[in-house]
């Protein structure tokens, strides 16, 4: 049986997008995979009592050493602030690419901890800071000083120490070009130098909390318990800035999905399922159910889509355990289709990332083509006519085309970079001033204003032609061709509505990071958690593939 | 040092900030990108450039010609080079392409680049007395560097290189023969052996 592969009109509508979860394509998945046999170490740790100074962590496999190197600084309350905005951070990191040297540590010390006013060099890869979560450290070094674990309760509800509140990388602040390292077979999956920053900084918060502890009180102090730590991430406060991320990089967005879409065709096409696998993809749906019973937030938004999430969940499960029998041939497309005619769209995706957990087979080799060679598609075929890019905007766009750009609330809004922090931001373009200013992101009324003009050229135009005398359009000619030869390089969607919800574009992108416990404080912002539930770096040689289910928390 | 990275973003926001359109605003930064990272003064005659152009209305060329000749200001580096990349398809047949009158020639420069990796054919460029070849994007190669580029060229003369070799058959034969010392000659029983052996080809 052949499954055709989801339409982009139906997946890439924002509110679709929004509903995605982790899966074995995520990232940080993806990452442990990839190092679970480098060789991990802890190079430098030179704090002082209070949990103030630097350390190193490392991994290394024959010549090559990835190194994390950390400052903890000492902040006042006041200072410490999630919001971009922010100059002063309790920590501040840097991935370096080999073994830092004293003259490298000493000149990182002076740049990191200022973060986008500091210069980094070709030799670090990636940048980040991060704040304390204080009511969880604080307690934390509390209890261990005192011989005690901490309460669980109150982990459970926070579930980290730390949250970063930016990662950069590419270049950014002098940071290394991806050109420079894309060849490395290591890193041949998008962000994977990231996630490796955030889960050695992981790390470091552990080893942090253990050693404040036992300087507050050396003779009663234990250490927190591996199994607690084991199922405490990272957290992550999340902007704007991510948004026009998965815009401005079509064909990248285009191989996360298509990843993705493709490992759902291959499932849905066996025709038998092993008892193995059945039992496996069972165990991880009804396993999960924690994930979502110890997901909090106070975001009315995001409980109503919890609420609704776990009632088709806990429906999904009734289904499976006494109506479904998995001996019928190409059962997960039944499954499918029950969920497509039974479930909200939360639902329908969540279930889809778990059909994944039994099959490595399909979704090892869909991990390596989640990265692209944007520069390859960069050129326009200007010899192409526009009766062949025309017809390329009628298939590909057709639920923009029938947007109404006449309409307010159709163009209220307008994406601009504020100058303060050079970050992207939304705003309202009758309340607030700066439109003329306007980013190019509003790909759905820029498309829609080109389709009407190509309406009134001769057919037998070249693009070449077209763009001499159009050349305001030139960026959405580039994308038509673009989605051309990919289909899911694009947001079927209006970006610039009253009713965007902006955290259904950072949600897309968290998903495939491998965030868990979206918690938006605005529509605008949210905070996430990562690796809660992940292996520790001495346990990555031999772990449960499936520990995303598994946590205590 | 500033990453690639930056400067492809800070060119493209500051070609939009002097008036391009964002499109064209993408192409410049790309282009700008290439030249730095080939070691040329992409981000000095660029910023020259823009100075400049808040007093001086250059001219745009969207349709080249054989012989494009300006009788007002130079001609825009960018509009032109935008074009040659738009229209490299058909201008490739030209014998060759002169242009009177370009400002900052080394920004147009870069657009020359990459035409020649779409067109696959090196690009030959002559003007005043400086000679440069750029050979499919790869690099750019000249006899004028570590020297400033000018800020204007009075003519600027194309030519598109034929792909061929750049050595005669004596060479590539005495070459070739040193080559053959690494063969070893078969044996007949491995001859019968070999695809394709002991059938008829004519089937």
């Amino acid at each position: 049986m052949k499954v055709e592969l989801r339409d982009p009109n139906t997946i890439m509508k924002l509110s679709r997008l929004g509903s995605f979860h982790q899966s074995k394509l995520s990232f940080l998945r993806s990452f442990l995979s990839e190092f679970k046999d480098w060789e991990y170490k802890r190079d430098l740790f030179n704090l002082d009592q209070n949990g103030y100074g630097e350390a190193v962590y490392s991994f290394k496999k024959k010549d090559r050493v990835y190194s994390l190197v950390c400052f903890a600084n000492e902040i006042k309350d006041e200072e410490r602030s999630d919001r971009v905005i922010a100059t002063k951070w309790d920590a501040a990191f840097t991935l370096h690419d080999g073994t830092p040297n004293s003259e490298d540590i000493d000149r990182l010390k002076n740049e990191v901890p200022k973060q986008e006013v500091g210069r980094l060099s070709f030799k670090e890869l990636t940048l980040s800071r991060a704040n304390k979560s204080v009511r969880v450290f604080n307690h934390v070094v509390e209890s261990l000083s005192e011989g005690n674990q901490p309460d669980l309760d109150l982990l459970s509800k926070v579930g980290y120490l730390y949250r970063t509140t930016a990662v950069y990388g590419s270049g950014k602040f002098g940071l290394a070009d991806r050109f420079r390292i894309k060849n490395r077979e290591e890193i041949n999956g998008p962000f994977r130098l990231e996630m490796m920053l955030v889960y050695l900084v992981r790390q470091f918060t552990f080893d942090q909390v253990n050693h404040v502890a036992y300087f507050k009180n050396p003779k009663k102090a234990v250490k927190l318990d591996n199994k607690i730590c084991k199922n405490l991430g990272i957290g992550n406060s999340t902007g704007l800035g991510m948004a026009p991320f998965i815009v401005n990089h079509p064909t990248l967005l285009n191989n996360w999905i298509l990843s993705r879409e493709t490992a759902l065709k291959k499932i849905r096409e066996i025709r038998i399922v092993k008892k193995e696998e059945s039992e496996l993809f069972k165990d991880c749906v009804k396993q999960s159910l924690k994930n979502i019973t110890s997901w909090n937030t106070d975001s009315e938004y995001q409980q109503i889509k919890i609420k609704s999430l776990l009632n088709d969940v806990e429906k999904f499960i009734k289904y499976i355990e006494n109506d479904f029998d998995f001996e019928i041939e190409y059962p997960f497309n039944e499954i499918y289709l029950w969920l497509e005619k039974n479930s909200c769209e939360e639902c329908i995706e969540y279930v889809v990332s778990i059909m994944m957990e039994p099959y490595n087979k399909i979704t090892q080799p869909l991990v390596s083509n989640m990265s692209s060679d944007e520069d390859k598609y960069f050129n326009i075929p200007t010899t192409r006519t526009i009766k062949e890019l025309k017809d390329i905007i009628e298939t590909r766009y057709q639920n923009i085309l029938n947007i109404d750009f006449d309409k307010k609330e159709n163009y209220q809004n307008f994406w601009f970079i504020s100058k303060n922090k050079e970050e992207p931001r939304l705003a309202d373009r009758f309340v607030e001033h700066g439109s003329e200013l306007e980013q190019p992101l509003a790909i759905a009324r820029d498309i829609k204003k080109l389709y009407e003009i190509l309406l009134s050229e001769k057919d037998n135009l070249t693009v070449a032609q077209f763009l001499s005398v159009n050349s305001e359009l030139r960026h959405v000619v580039r994308r038509a061709f673009i989605i051309e030869k990919f289909p899911y390089s694009e947001i079927q969607d209006n970006t610039i509505s009253k009713s965007i919800v902006p955290i259904d574009m950072l949600r897309l992108k968290l998903s495939f990071f491998g965030a868990l416990k979206f918690d938006p404080r605005s529509d605008k912002w949210l905070r996430i958690c990562m690796f809660q539930g992940a292996p520790l770096p001495n346990e990555l040689k031999n772990y449960d593939e499936q520990w995303v289910y598994k946590t205590i928390n | 040092m500033r990453s690639l990275s930056e400067i492809e973003t800070a060119v493209k926001r500051a070609s939009r900030a002097v008036g391009f359109s964002w499109g064209n605003s993408e192409e410049v930064g790309k282009s700008v990108r290439q030249l730095e990272l080939f070691g040329l003064k992409g981000i000095k005659n660029l910023n020259q450039y823009y100075k400049e152009k808040e007093t001086k209305k250059f001219e745009d060329l969207n349709l080249i010609s054989e012989t494009n000749e300006t009788s007002l200001e130079a001609y825009c580096p960018i509009i032109l080079g935008i074009s040659f990349l738009d229209q490299i398809k058909t201008i490739e047949n030209f014998k060759t392409i002169k242009f009177k009158k370009v400002a900052y020639p080394i920004l147009f420069l870069s657009f020359l680049s990459r035409a020649s990796e779409i067109s696959g054919k090196k690009i030959h460029a002559v003007f005043d007395q400086t000679e440069i070849l750029l050979n499919l994007n790869v690099n750019i190669s000249s006899n004028f560097f570590n020297q400033e580029f000018p800020e204007f060229a009075n003519e600027i003369e194309i030519k598109f290189i034929d792909n061929k070799d750049n050595f005669n058959d004596l060479d590539w034969n005495s070459l070739y023969k040193l080559a053959e010392d690494t063969f070893v000659e078969e044996s007949d029983s491995l001859k019968q052996g070999a695809a394709g052996a002991g059938l008829t080809d004519n089937d």
